[in-house]
């Protein structure tokens, strides 16, 4: 079992497979919804200028999340 | 009576929506689907309606309806706002499940973006499990194909139990197959047996328990299945719908009661207690069945079939190119309008005023009164055609190019890119997406607020939507560029140095923005930036033969004619202004010369502060009004060309200062009129409207009074 890092240490090219959302309230819902689920892969595909928020391929989309909130989601490198 | 809602029993379910059947026998079909998978296409080819379209998630925000029909049926469409699930976690998805749930829908369409198929079955299951009578159009197929997606709908179709097709909503023809289906679904007598989602043994047992009484209870009126499971639930924003739909008592039965609180036990029984933790079982069982419904179905033969997508947002969004390459755009946006709107101006212009010497003649031919020639030719044709021959041409030009970004996809990276500074002023990012779209229309830019869930964030992009210079205004700023800063010589040079100097007010627009977005969530709109998600689209190569013919016609002329409707009462009441008099002198001026003091401090004169008070229903008419009353003083009777009005702007008085500071202002003032009422409308709250109002003006008074102020301090010296 690879150590849990959060979503926001994954660097741009790095992929990872969702292990706890943390998140709460809406937020949640909202990543819950787009199918971000226990063993989801996730791939980060790049930062905003400023460098944040990134940018994350989960299933198929490319959604934006910010810093803050991938603090909540706990991931292991694949 | 025409038939309405009650005339054929059709409840309509959203506040604002009625239900329109043109005769008795319409089918009512809803059309949900992810945001921006292209339902509005959808909705547009079938029905021959013009809602909006656009390449970014939430850019439908209300329900819109329409009719369509088959060799055997006539339909009424209803396009409900797109939603990633129906759990009613936002207004729009209320809206959506609402209407699924409660709206009795004969059928219900759901749009799914083929190239992104299994995360979209996800809306397709919860779908299914309220109303079986669902056809799942797969759209976007021509993307997938490019990005080499192998679909297998027939399997899908098989393992669902309900009609699947595909479709490419942009050729009209590929929606046959869709009807088609509709046709059989909303005939069809018996009811489908459609693939239902299996819980974890926990919830369904019990559901089990629930079922029998919640069938019984409700009287059939609602999915058994899916109501029990939602009562387990405790959703409260339907628990709320079902009293007014099922009547209070439903809820009350003791029996229910009784056996809602047994499925709770039985739950907590095996260890599931939490509120979230029931929900979290519930939407893994559905993504894992999406997840196992696509295998197969969806082969992608290419793994990297974004990789044109993510090379593109490489250029649009890195550290080092993203705000180059987005000031760049913006610059060469307004070059293109600069640069190919001068010419087509002049023409206009032109061919306006030489209809004008015809008309005086006619006048004087037919001997009418020397007042009744005033009203109509002097005043009401004369601003009318400097609104349409200063509007037109640069409207005719920015509307579609700004439509081809749109389509392309480009504006949720402009909200990606300046996320970061609005976070900063405790703001949503989505908040550019609002701007962009002030910069069509103000009006427009506040209804696409709703995009931002956050009812603090909303208020704060609606407040400050003004600093973004809307299209009535970019005219205005032009004209003046052009006379005092640029020279009125022409030439490519010339334009781009137009355009440069207009990007810069924009981005000073865009710099108060920041500060007074800042301020204000720091003083009225306290609170913390809250958490959003953002989806950037895939790029879409835009259909331009459309975006044209669609800008123009649905866009431009729509703004052209409003303000002409207002320009021409304006006129008449410009000229009447102008030649009726009291002791000797005109009402303008005695108008224009109680501004003066005031004015002259801002820099401007009566004259031109008048003109944005009497401009307040349209923006469009102020350079016309300035113009005019200027006429009515002077002895300039022809006026055709920049260079001239240069000429007489100058005769009565204008400096660079004066010019700089009417720039000013018009980017710091109050909304128009529409604007207002939009606001008053989204916010209910005529405090809120107020506000709108007086920040932007008391902002332009400032920095007009202190920019004159410095600036003649520097002239003196």
């Amino acid at each position: 079992m690879k150590d849990l890092i959060s979503l926001d240490k994954i660097a741009p090219g790095q992929c990872a497979v969702v292990n706890d959302l943390q998140s709460t309230g809406s937020m949640r819902r909202r990543l819950l919804d787009i199918g971000l689920i226990r063993n989801t892969k996730v791939e980060c595909v790049g930062r905003s200028p400023a460098g944040d928020p990134s940018a994350f391929l989960i299933r198929g989309a490319v959604i934006a999340i910010r810093s803050e909130d991938c603090q909540n989601i706990l991931v292991s490198l694949s | 009576m025409g038939l309405t809602n009650h005339s054929v029993g059709i409840k309509a379910v959203d506040s604002g929506l009625v239900i329109k059947k043109r005769t008795p026998a319409d089918r009512v079909v809803a059309l949900a689907g992810n945001p921006n998978v292209g339902k509005s296409t959808v909705f547009n080819n079938l029905t021959g309606m013009n809602q909006h379209t656009g390449n970014w998630p939430g850019k439908t925000v209300t329900n819109a309806q329409g009719y369509c029909e088959t060799k055997n049926q006539t339909y009424v469409m209803v396009d409900i706002p797109g939603t990633y699930s129906l759990m009613a976690h936002s207004a729009e998805e209320e809206v959506a499940r609402n209407f699924i749930c409660f709206g009795k829908p004969d059928a219900v369409v759901v749009v799914c973006d083929a190239t992104c198929l299994e995360r979209n079955l996800n809306l397709v299951l919860q779908t299914i499990e309220i109303y079986p009578r669902v056809v799942v159009c797969a759209n976007l197929m021509d993307e997938a194909k490019r990005k080499k997606i192998r679909l297998n709908l027939p399997l899908l179709s098989k393992r669902l139990g309900v009609p699947v097709v595909g479709t490419t909503a942009r050729k009209k023809k590929t929606l046959a197959q869709l009807m088609e289906a509709l046709d059989s679904v909303v005939t069809d007598r018996k009811p489908q047996s459609p693939y239902l989602v299996q819980y974890p043994t926990c919830i369904e047992h019990a559901i089990s328990l629930l079922e029998p009484v919640v069938k019984e209870k409700s009287g059939g009126k609602l999915d058994s299945r899916w109501l029990s499971l939602k009562l387990l639930d405790q959703d409260e924003s339907l628990i709320r719908e079902i009293n007014s739909y099922l009547g209070e008592d439903f809820l009350r039965d003791k029996e229910l009661q009784a056996v809602i609180q047994h499925g709770k036990d039985k739950l907590a029984q095996y260890g599931v207690t939490g509120e979230d933790q029931l929900k979290d079982l519930i939407v893994s069982a559905l993504v894992h069945s999406a997840q196992s419904l696509c295998q197969g179905v969806a082969v992608y033969a290419d793994r990297q079939y974004a990789k044109a997508d993510r090379r593109l947002d490489k250029i649009l969004t890195s550290k080092a190119t993203g705000y180059p390459v987005m000031l760049a755009l913006l610059a060469g946006v307004l070059w293109l309008t600069i640069a190919g709107a001068n010419y087509p101006s002049q023409l206009l212009a032109d061919g306006l005023f030489w209809v004008q010497d015809r008309l005086t003649e006619f006048f004087l031919y037919i001997n009418a009164p020397a007042w009744l020639h005033g009203a109509l030719v002097l005043g009401v044709y004369r601003v009318l055609a400097w609104v349409v021959s200063v509007m037109l041409p640069p409207m005719a030009i920015f509307f579609p190019l700004f439509t081809l970004l749109e389509d392309a996809g480009y504006l949720p990276r402009v909200a990606y890119n300046l996320d970061q500074p609005f976070k900063r002023c405790h703001a949503c990012g989505k908040q550019a997406l609002c701007m962009c779209m002030g910069f069509g229309c103000n009006a427009a830019g506040i209804i696409g607020c709703r995009i931002i869930d956050s009812p603090r964030e909303r208020l704060l992009a609606i407040l400050t939507n003004n600093f973004v210079p809307c299209n009535g205004r970019f005219p205005t700023l032009i004209a003046i560029i052009t006379m005092f800063f640029v020279g009125t010589v022409g030439g490519a040079g010339s334009s781009l140095l137009s355009a440069l100097l207009l990007t810069a007010v924009i981005v000073l627009g865009v710099l108060i923005t920041f500060v007074v977005t800042k301020l204000l969530s720091k003083t009225l709109l306290r609170g913390m930036p809250s958490s959003f998600t953002l989806e950037l689209p895939p790029y879409r190569k835009p259909q331009i033969g459309k975006v044209l013919v669609r800008s123009i016609f649905d866009r431009t002329l729509f703004v052209l004619g409003r303000a002409a409707v207002v320009a021409a009462p304006a006129g008449l009441a410009i000229w009447l202004m102008a030649n009726i008099s009291v002791n000797g002198v005109s009402i303008l001026n005695h108008c224009a010369s109680f501004l003066d003091p005031f004015a002259r401090l801002m820099g401007l004169d009566g004259v031109i502060l008048m003109a944005f008070i009497l401009g307040c229903p349209a923006n469009e008419i102020v350079i016309p009004i300035i113009i005019m009353t200027y006429l009515a003083q002077g002895s300039i009777l022809e006026l055709d060309s920049l260079t001239q009005m240069k000429t007489l702007f100058v005769e009565n008085g204008w400096t660079w200062i004066t010019a700089m500071s009417t720039m000013l202002f018009s980017l710091n003032h109050w909304p128009c009129s529409t604007t207002l009422l939009t606001i008053r409308k989204e916010t209910g709250s005529w405090k809120w409207t107020a506000l709108a109002a007086v920040i932007p003006t008391v902002i332009g008074i400032v920095i007009c009074i202190a920019f004159t102020a410095v600036a003649r301090l520097f002239v003196s010296c």
